[in-house]
């Protein structure tokens, strides 16, 4: 495989091969289609994270409401798949035949206008990237051009997040409501049911997956990265020299969202579901928590965070039905008290020095040094 | 291949347990069935805002699993569960029926509550081919081959209801209050076509609270201007309470201001507080206090079991015909193939129901009874009227859509 050495250093192309073979070898070949259904579902909250490692790892932007992007991406998706399974000869026990269910359930009986358009997958693509990345901007604009940040920036997005869930519920004859999109089937008359298909979807996934990741590293090496990172550390010598600090964090924001929304719309396919469940404050709390865990400066730390949260989520939950979120709290509470960087922090402290000890020695032997083993943006 | 073994079975005399018909016969689709064992699922939330209303069903699931392998079991074999968590949140129903389904293959699933975790795990069952037990009353407009509904839908709950109510009280003008989401709007659309069209009396309010609402001081105020004959609800969970303590403080007096409610069962009593609530009326199929004799085993067989505390609901009553009206299916088909379940389905009775007698229709509802029960002061139903004869069950009615 050839990478370009200075897109990866040594330690983040360790991480980039060990997460390629899990994901692309290991996994498909050790387990069967359910449980790789489980961790297609697991993969697009790790979209999620990788979002939130640049708009918080980097730019120290927290935010508390990924749910929102996630969110209107899976429901965008959603309502594209919704409209082609509720063609007129599956629904003709309605009395409106031809509309979603849950419509005719609710006396409406003709398709709303804002429902049209998604009867075009170029549209819904368009719409996935389109919605939540305008929302964002919006939501960036209005705050980060009046300097909100920090903490109070947390909290409004929480309030979106509750305002959206409230506004989804309440609107059910358009939306589905608390019992939000189920019984999607097909893609352009592709049954995205069974097995398969799932499997297909996966990969799918993944690819996506990856090219998210290069597109995060990329703008972690530009100049736009450090910036971002000197925001956090130090924002007002940023702006006194000359940057419009507002501008980068509404990219950073945004592209958080995009890639959130991504995930939500890789939700509604895999799972065949979306639901105002995901939209919520606590979902976008747990969001915060996956990359928390796995280490909210690492990109590949944060992807791992979701997969082994949720991992955990589902095996405890299956063990022990009662008792299973007390588990999953202290799981929590654990990984923040004894390794406040998360799972890659854990990695930098006793893995990676061990790797490259064993590197310098065979480098050693064979006759040369190697000084560059610091972490960091290589020079330019 | 399964269909030669059909006839061989039922050919056989009543054989005692100890002889079970060979594995290889009663399951030809690779569910997990054993020579001495069947396993099932049960899909409920033990944990969030739904798990107050749910351990109920878990309870009488597990009770009448318990009974049933205390007299024999399934075609000689025991039952053995296998519990999953659907921790209040819809996708997560969806995932674990499909663990139950595709990893465990369990021969049917006892499970889900609120109409939202049945519509997440509908798709999931009928793709897996699985058999869902579904207990709660619902809204209708739905009919699988997968599910047996234990509980009642819409019409066969609120029109009796509202029959008795209209002919006894002499009422003529309703207010309806609900929470918002799929059942209570689908039970008042219901209802108010009744009221006016067959009753001729007139809907004066319909207003909707967010689920888990607290606050119902405006729609108590519009009460008191529109003076209804009957206030009739369907507020669900917690909102309850304050909704009942509100109207107390409000000064209605429910042994005055008749009001019919479809949603509070003994076990919301619980919460609310039979103080709170005497008075007023429910409209179901089953209470607690039931005199007959089978409801007479099951109550103190339940209590013995998990506790002298606990209070039967409706909703639990329907979960303890689940695993019944599965063996007795079973028993029926000669199989457990899910397929034959599904076709020996209508028909099968099951005599021993705390309710009285139910039987599943041709469209895998239940007939049954309706009843009409009083709060007391106690926090249980005071029984004032039920049907003389079972309801039929129609999930999709006529001239009420």
């Amino acid at each position: 495989m050839i990478i370009n050495s200075r897109f990866f250093n040594r330690s983040e192309l360790t991480g980039f091969i060990v997460l390629a073979a899990v994901l692309f070898v290991i996994l498909p070949l050790s387990l069967d289609v359910f449980r790789l259904n489980l961790v297609a579902k697991y993969l697009t909250y790790a979209f999620v994270a990788l979002g939130l490692v640049l708009c918080w790892g980097y730019g120290g932007i927290l935010s508390l409401g990924q749910g929102v992007f996630f969110g209107l991406g899976g429901y965008c998706m959603a309502m594209f798949l919704k409209l082609e399974a509720s063609s007129v000869e599956n629904t003709k026990i309605q009395s409106t035949p031809g509309i979603p269910d849950f419509m005719d359930w609710n006396q409406i009986t003709s398709l709303p206008l804002f429902w049209q358009p998604f009867h075009s997958l170029t549209f819904t693509i368009l719409a996935i990237i389109l919605v939540p990345g305008l929302f964002a901007l919006i939501i960036g604009t209005a705050m980060f051009k009046r300097r909100v940040g920090g903490t109070y920036f947390a909290i409004i997005t929480q309030a979106v997040a509750a305002i959206l869930t409230i506004l989804i519920v309440g609107q059910q004859g358009y939306t589905g409501g608390i019992n939000g999109m189920t019984d999607l089937r097909t893609l352009k008359g592709w049954d995205i049911r069974p097995d398969h298909a799932k499997v297909i979807l996966y990969f799918v996934e993944v690819v996506l997956l990856f090219a998210c990741i290069g597109i995060a590293q990329f703008i972690r090496l530009t100049k736009l990265g450090r910036i971002l990172v000197a925001m956090r550390e130090q924002e007002d010598r940023v702006r006194f020299s000359g940057y419009s600090v507002a501008n980068f964090k509404i990219f950073a924001f945004c592209m958080a969202a995009i890639f959130a929304a991504i995930g939500g719309a890789m939700f509604a396919l895999n799972v065949g579901f979306m639901s105002p469940s995901f939209v919520g404050i606590v979902p976008s709390i747990e969001m915060v928590i996956y990359t928390a865990v796995g280490g909210r400066t690492s990109i590949f730390g944060a992807i791992w965070g979701a997969i082994l949260v949720n991992f955990a989520k589902t095996s405890l939950s299956e063990s022990f039905p009662q008792l299973w979120l007390f588990g999953l709290g202290a799981l929590f509470i654990a990984v923040v008290l004894a390794f406040p960087n998360g799972l890659s922090g854990l990695w930098a402290d006793y893995v990676q020095p061990r790797i490259d000890r064993l590197f310098a020695s065979r480098k050693a032997k064979a006759g040369w040094t190697d000084n560059s083993v610091a972490d960091g943006a290589p020079a330019e | 291949m399964g269909m030669a073994a059909v006839p061989a079975i039922t050919m056989l005399p009543r054989v005692s347990f100890a002889q079970a018909p060979a594995t290889s016969a009663v399951n030809t689709t690779g569910l997990a069935v054993t020579d001495t064992e069947v396993t099932v699922g049960i899909l409920h939330s033990a944990t969030g805002t739904m798990a107050i209303s749910e351990t109920g069903s878990i309870e009488a699931e597990k009770l009448a699993i318990e009974q049933i392998n205390a007299a024999g079991g399934v075609l000689g074999r025991k039952i053995k569960f296998i519990q999953e968590d659907g921790a209040s949140d819809w996708p997560t129903f969806a995932e674990k029926a499909k663990k139950l389904l595709v990893n465990d293959k369990v021969a049917a699933i006892m499970g889900c509550w609120t109409s939202a975790s049945r519509k997440a795990v509908l798709p999931v069952v009928e793709q897996y081919n699985g058999m869902l037990y579904y207990p709660t009353f619902y809204e209708g407009l739905e009919q699988s081959k997968n599910v047996i509904y234990t509980g009642q839908e819409a019409t066969q709950q609120i029109l009796a209801g509202l029959n008795w109510i209209a002919k006894e009280k002499g009422a003529k003008t309703f207010f309806f209050i609900g929470s918002d989401y799929i059942w209570p709007r689908t039970s008042n659309k219901i209802a108010r076509k009744h009221v006016e069209n067959v009753l001729k009396g007139k809907v004066v309010g319909e207003e909707y609270y967010a689920l888990g609402s607290t606050q119902f001081n405006s729609v108590i105020n519009k009460i008191k201007l529109t003076k209804p004959d009957v206030i009739f609800t369907d507020v669900v969970g917690g909102s309850n309470v304050a909704f009942y303590k509100q109207l107390k403080a409000a000064g209605i007096d429910l042994a005055k201001q008749p009001l019919l409610t479809i949603s509070v069962t003994e076990d919301e009593i619980d919460g609310i507080g039979g103080e709170n609530i005497a008075g007023a009326y429910a409209c179901m199929k089953y209470f607690q206090s039931l005199d007959n004799p089978n409801n007479k085993a099951f109550v103190p067989a339940f209590k013995k079991m998990w506790g002298e505390k606990t209070v039967i609901g409706d909703v639990t009553q329907a979960a303890y015909l689940g695993p019944w009206l599965w063996k007795l299916t079973v028993e029926k088909a000669g199989s457990f193939d899910v397929d034959k379940i599904a076709a020996a389905s209508p028909g099968v009775e099951f005599k021993g129901a705390p309710e009285g007698y139910v039987r599943i229709h041709e469209n895998h509802h239940l007939w049954s009874k309706t009843r009409v029960g009083r709060a007391k002061l106690d926090g249980q139903f005071e029984l004032i009227y039920e049907t003389a004869d079972l309801v039929e069950p129609d999930p999709f009615p006529k001239g009420y859509q």
